[in-house]
């Protein structure tokens, strides 16, 4: 059973003159109670995709086609009204940022009650809840903090405080978008427990946007491989990393950081850059930058999968 | 980061802490203030004893009035004296009547004061929401027929308005009073004569916070915690007016601290249009008799009340943003 079923989503960009292809034909799926990490360079399309399932796309943008089901809705259905019915309650989101994501002339007690205007709750037991979120999620002395203000904390602890306002809603699908990037090293890794002990407490799946392939590999279960606005790549966090069958994820795992056995003045790269995605791009959207490019590459690849593990390669599917 | 200890109490103290800091400053730009009136009055060519005796006074009678004056003291003692004299409320005494000057200006601050609150009372109930209103629809037509309204009531001078607010709503119309503040024992109608030279003097302002509220929220409407706000669902309402406009509003704050400024020197020309009482008509009345020690009580008390007004303005702000009272 799934909580998000995305189907052929294509997202476009009105820019002067032309037209930026940001999502081309993505589709992903996200089971109940699991952890699905998206890795992908910069521009790859990974923002664009949460601002669709949150439908919180700029004004230039606009889904073209495809579904987005969520609890056998579909999003892409959904009027304005309908959406904010979701948000924050059935769908809430760690954003990258914790320095600039919270209000900085609100208190936490404010922007903690606002996301429980829903709830049928009387004031107090909905203090009550905001101070029983913070202990969750480890904020010292809860009840002092819920009066203070974000710039008094530092960047773990808001980042603490942004999951304890995601997860008070009990939402069936968490997106965290970045959520450690901002943060050291160190701090990483308390939040990914955290993320991780919250999720299985309340059962919830997780959409998890990282670049940090040794995170993904940690704590998700699949993995999807996006490049220029597409997937090419998906399959479990074992597959992805033990038995890539796209050059390009293949290549992404050669160039973690974290995989390098012998000491270098230059980590390797994937020459080449992402392919202007305002220009119309024929076949295989890696082709420029594939080492095992042939003349197949031209026409589009096929979606070939077994055993849930799909790659979008002429390699794979001959 | 301040931890353990209960908020409210730790709250209180920076902004007690900020406040007297705020205090501090406001008493020194005062006294900066003094010294340079003083100076103004000193370079003024002319001993103002001639002036006060008229030219039939004997050389006897105008020394007579210098020491009795002071001005034969040194130039610093002078200064002394009128800094100390000032704190203490003693302006000296006008010439014609030769009654205290903080009394004749105290007797008319509070027409000006009126004024100008029903000034900024217009600026803001009209400004704000216009302001906002625009941000939220920008582009539209409604944006671009207030956006040119803004612009053109800052440009036109506020006596202008107050000339033609008068023809149209006092002569034409007959709908509001045209001249004078009313019966001194009518509230109702000391409001009613309030309306257009309330309006004269704050039309302007209008569109200047409907700009500055406009660009503010347009900016913290881009902010990631305005889209973590749209992330969690929050009604409209409350993401534009707690989320967006409580920050939009802080610039504002300070602008009309400042707008104080230039609405004291509208509010002189609103008081001769509408033949108000009030400090700008007694400066008026005061140059024309060249009645010098009025003018000079006068200005330093709207100077004074200008920085008391952006003093309030800084207090306004560190108690809406709690990020400037805990910078000290």
């Amino acid at each position: 059973m799934n909580v998000l079923e995305i189907q052929n989503l294509n997202v476009t960009f009105a820019t002067e003159g032309s037209t930026l292809r940001a999502l081309k034909n993505v589709s992903i799926d996200i089971p109940k109670r699991c952890i699905v990490g998206v890795v992908g360079e910069s521009g790859c399309g990974k923002s664009t995709l949460i601002n669709s399932i949150l439908r919180l796309l700029p004004e230039n943008g606009k889904i073209d086609a495809g579904t987005i089901k969520f609890e056998g809705h579909d999003l892409t259905k959904f009027d304005l009204s309908q959406m904010k019915t979701v948000r924050g309650s059935r769908i809430s989101t760690v954003f990258q940022d914790p320095m600039s994501a919270l209000n900085p002339v609100l208190s936490i007690a404010d922007q903690m009650l606002h996301i429980q205007y829903r709830s049928k709750l009387r004031r107090k037991e909905k203090q009550e809840k905001s101070i029983e979120m913070l202990r969750r999620v480890r904020i010292p002395d809860p009840e002092s903090a819920l009066k203070r203000y974000p710039h008094e904390f530092s960047g773990g602890m808001k980042q603490r405080i942004s999951i304890a306002m995601a997860m008070m809603m009990e939402p069936a699908l968490l997106i965290a978008d970045e959520p450690t990037t901002a943060l050291d090293a160190t701090l990483e890794v308390a939040i990914i427990d955290l993320l991780k002990e919250l999720q299985s407490q309340i059962e919830c799946s997780i959409l998890f946007i990282s670049h940090h392939l040794g995170l993904i590999a940690e704590l998700c279960d699949q993995v999807i491989v996006m490049y220029a606005g597409e997937v090419l790549e998906r399959g479990t966090a074992h597959q992805i990393f033990h038995d890539p069958w796209h050059p390009y994820s293949a290549r992404l795992l050669e160039c973690d950081p974290a995989n390098q056995t012998s000491r270098t003045r230059q980590l390797p790269t994937i020459p080449g850059e992402i392919p202007d995605l305002k220009a119309i791009h024929k076949g295989c959207i890696f082709r420029s930058r594939c080492q095992y490019c042939e003349d197949i590459c031209t026409t589009v690849p096929e979606e070939f999968g077994i055993n849930g593990h799909f790659v979008r390669c002429h390699r794979k599917s001959q | 980061m301040v931890s353990g200890d209960p908020k409210g109490s730790l709250d209180r103290f920076l902004m007690l802490i900020y406040s007297l800091k705020r205090l501090a400053l406001a008493i020194a730009i005062v006294s900066v203030a003094m010294f340079l009136l003083f100076v103004m009055t000193y370079l003024i060519p002319g001993d103002p004893a001639s002036v006060a005796l008229g030219p039939r006074a004997t050389e006897a009678m105008r020394e007579a009035l210098l020491v009795k004056m002071g001005l034969d003291q040194p130039v610093w003692v002078q200064f002394w004296n009128f800094f100390v004299n000032a704190w203490q409320g003693d302006l000296g005494n006008e010439i014609l009547s030769n009654r205290p000057v903080a009394h004749v200006v105290l007797e008319q601050l509070p027409w000006t004061l009126a004024l100008i609150a029903g000034g900024m009372i217009w600026s803001i109930a009209l400004g704000i929401p216009l302001g906002c209103w625009t941000a939220v629809r920008r582009g539209g037509l409604t944006d671009r027929i207030i956006g040119v309204f803004s612009v053109a009531v800052i440009a036109v001078p506020s006596f202008v308005i107050a000339i033609y607010a008068l023809l149209l709503f006092a002569v034409y119309l007959q709908w509001l009073p045209a001249i004078g503040a009313g019966n001194p024992n009518d509230f109702g109608d000391q409001l009613l004569h309030l309306i257009l030279p309330s309006l004269a003097v704050g039309l302007g302002w209008v569109g200047y916070i409907a700009r500055m509220v406009r660009a503010s929220m347009l900016e913290v409407l881009e902010a990631s915690h305005i889209r973590t706000a749209r992330a969690f669902g929050l009604p409209d309402r409350l993401i534009t007016y707690r989320y967006a406009l409580s920050i939009a509003i802080l610039p504002t704050v300070t602008l009309l601290g400042v707008g104080i400024g230039q609405m004291l020197s509208s509010a002189v020309f609103a008081e001769i249009v509408f033949a108000r009482p009030g400090v700008g008509k007694l400066v008026y009345d005061a140059i024309l008799t060249r009645n010098y020690p009025l003018v000079s009580g006068a200005v330093l008390v709207t100077t004074a009340l200008f920085i008391i007004i952006n003093l309030f303005a800084d207090l306004i702000i560190g108690y809406l943003d709690p990020r400037v009272r805990s910078r000290f």
